[in-house]
């Protein structure tokens, strides 16, 4: 069972109580099959309460569970014959982002994510999915592949941001991410970008200039971290929970702002409770999407994505 | 008496009184933040707020900037009207908002307009580091894409003078995708051709250093600026250690092969004249 979240504990508790209950029944031969259905439905009520419910700090926690499925996962799960490539010919590999080439229901596409580790020592070979300049880069090399390839390109997205050290600075972190989102809004072939977890910052949007953006029902994406907002608007990192939950940064709210065009649902408690259903539903929705952008000439698709992103603002005349 | 005379020494200092020290009004002298140098502030400004003593570029409003650079001031202004509203109902933003306005006298971060320079026409946006510290939300965005997309239709060079500390917290995530906006506006401009120059100006972080002002066909700082991505202070307290001398700034920029080079302000305007003369005759090279 994955590490609970705080807010998760009494569904817990209760589950593990069931099975406390189930364990006495096969050993002891007492019958507590009433008090089990009884707690059951308890907990379904309860589970029922909890997930429809989620605070967006609820959901942050969720977005950053130490289980969440990575890219890989999904890649594994969605996509046949993946070949990954390497390096952005210029400077060195990045860990922190993963791309390739890989098959799509049959058809050759581009698969490009931020990578995430699963223990400490895999996020520190991955710095924590949070990308060098030489990561953006890989990524726009594998993009214009796929552009040269006619390949659709595909992104997940899953970081806490771009890394904020020395030789990012000294290598040009804000060039690299200034240079995707100028170049990501000039590719012909289809482009479809899904925030699987967090969506840090700018190194989020560096992968998230595509025809169609979707979210996670649990993912986040945001204009800094919750951490950061807390920083940097009241002093006090710890004030990072009031941050989440007014910074409107869950799917329910770019939907509402006309940023995002779908919520891909998730299962009860999170992704990482079902990987294979996630992963199918994900397929789904870029089958969809892949359908309905092969049906618009190269030039529409990126007319499309201009427009997609010189529409967004909020703001009013002072005549 | 004779010990009238030792007392008459004084036993205690004096300071003389705020009042009396103040003959000086108000906002006539300025402390340089660089050398501590007092000047006037007349003389400073004749000088296009460059101090007198160790050249310290201090910042310029967008329409000091603007009179600085276009010729004899001429400019005519877009979008103008446009402010920001509170999308996410951010507590105390709207006050915010008003005290810059008075402030400022202007209504957003960013002023976008064409005029001439050294007689040719260009579309000029300035950002202003006193409105919001420069921040970049949704007006800024709006702004500077319309000015890009008039650019596109006039066939004008695009010259943008960054100043800001990044996207604007109070708009959320619809800062962050103004940074999209923009630099989907330049990639139509980069693909007819049309010269767009960044000059960036201190401070230039964050969004928007991450977008627009790194896009530029030339890059131009002005000397001593902070430049960068992640703010110093982040970065030190990710990495646990202080960050060498002259992180960060113009000089350590062009030093890395970042920008394209670093000009005084004195010389802006006709540094920004050359470089637009040369960009007006294109493809007739028959030698």
């Amino acid at each position: 069972m994955a590490k609970e979240l705080p807010f998760e504990r009494p569904l817990m508790e209760l589950r593990k109580k069931i099975e406390e209950l189930k364990q006495f029944t096969e050993i002891e031969g007492i019958d507590f099959s009433k008090e089990i259905i009884e707690l059951e439905s308890k907990a379904k009520i309860l589970e029922q309460e909890i997930y429809t419910q989620l605070t967006p700090w609820n959901r942050t926690q969720i977005a950053r569970h130490a289980k969440r499925p990575t890219t890989l996962e999904y890649i594994e799960n969605i996509f046949t014959d993946f070949i990954e490539m390497h390096g952005d010919r210029l400077y060195s590999d990045d860990h922190a982002i993963v791309g390739g080439i890989a098959k799509f229901n049959g058809v050759p596409v581009t698969v490009i994510g931020h990578q995430k580790g699963r223990d400490t020592k895999e996020n520190i070979y991955r710095n924590f999915g949070m990308p060098h300049p030489e990561g953006y880069r890989k990524a726009l090399r594998l993009m214009q592949q796929a552009e040269k390839f006619n390949r659709p390109i595909i992104c997940f997205i899953d970081t806490p941001g771009a890394y904020p050290g020395i030789g990012a600075e000294e290598r040009g972190q804000s060039e690299a991410i200034a240079r995707n989102l100028r170049d990501m809004a000039l590719f012909k072939v289809p482009m479809i970008c899904i925030v699987t977890g967090e969506g840090g910052s700018g190194g989020a949007l560096a992968l998230g200039v595509g025809n169609h953006l979707f979210m996670l029902e649990n993912s986040i994406f945001s204009v800094i971290s919750p951490e950061g907002a807390a920083t940097i608007l009241w002093r006090d990192a710890a004030m990072a929970v009031t941050a989440a939950n007014t910074m409107k940064i869950t799917a329910n709210d770019l939907l509402d702002f006309g940023i995002i065009d779908g919520i891909i649902p998730e299962p009860f408690g999170g992704a990482h409770t079902d990987v294979l259903q996630q992963a199918a539903d994900i397929k789904n929705v870029i089958a969809n999407s892949l359908q309905e952008l092969t049906k618009l000439s190269p030039e529409q698709r990126i007319e499309q994505r201009y427009q997609k992103y010189r529409t967004i603002g909020v703001y009013t005349s002072l005549i | 008496m004779l010990k009238d005379f030792f007392y008459k020494k004084r036993k205690y200092a004096t300071i003389p009184s705020e009042k009396a020290k103040k003959n000086i009004p108000d906002g006539m002298v300025v402390k340089c933040e660089k050398c501590g140098t007092i000047t006037f502030v007349k003389e400073l400004q004749k000088n296009l707020n460059v101090c007198l003593h160790c050249s310290h570029h201090h910042s310029l409003s967008a329409p000091e900037r603007l009179l600085s650079i276009l010729d004899d001031g001429h400019f005519f202004e877009y979008d103008s009207d446009l402010a920001s509203s509170n999308p996410l109902g951010f507590e105390g933003y709207l006050d915010k908002l008003k005290k810059d306005m008075d402030k400022t006298n202007l209504n957003e971060a960013v002023v976008v307009g064409e005029g001439t320079i050294g007689g040719f026409p260009a579309i000029v946006g300035v950002m202003d580091s006193r409105f919001r510290m420069g921040s970049m939300g949704s007006v800024v965005g709006e702004k500077i894409a319309a000015g890009i997309e008039r650019a596109l239709v006039k066939k004008y060079p695009f010259i943008l003078f960054s100043a800001s500390g990044g996207a604007r917290m109070q708009e959320g995530i619809l800062s962050l995708m103004q940074m999209a906006k923009t630099s989907a506006a330049l990639a139509k401009l980069h693909q007819e051709g049309i010269l767009f120059i960044s000059v960036l100006t201190n401070p230039t972080t964050g969004g928007v250093s991450a977008s627009f002002a790194s896009l530029g066909d030339i890059n131009i700082a002005e000397p001593g600026a902070l430049i960068g991505f992640a703010g110093p202070r982040v970065i030190e307290q990710v990495i646990r250690q202080k960050l060498p001398e002259g992180f960060q700034t113009s000089e350590f920029l062009l030093n890395r092969g970042q920008i394209d080079m670093i000009v005084d302000r004195k010389e802006m305007k006709s540094t920004l004249e050359k470089l637009l003369e040369l960009h007006m005759v294109r493809g007739n090279y028959n030698g």
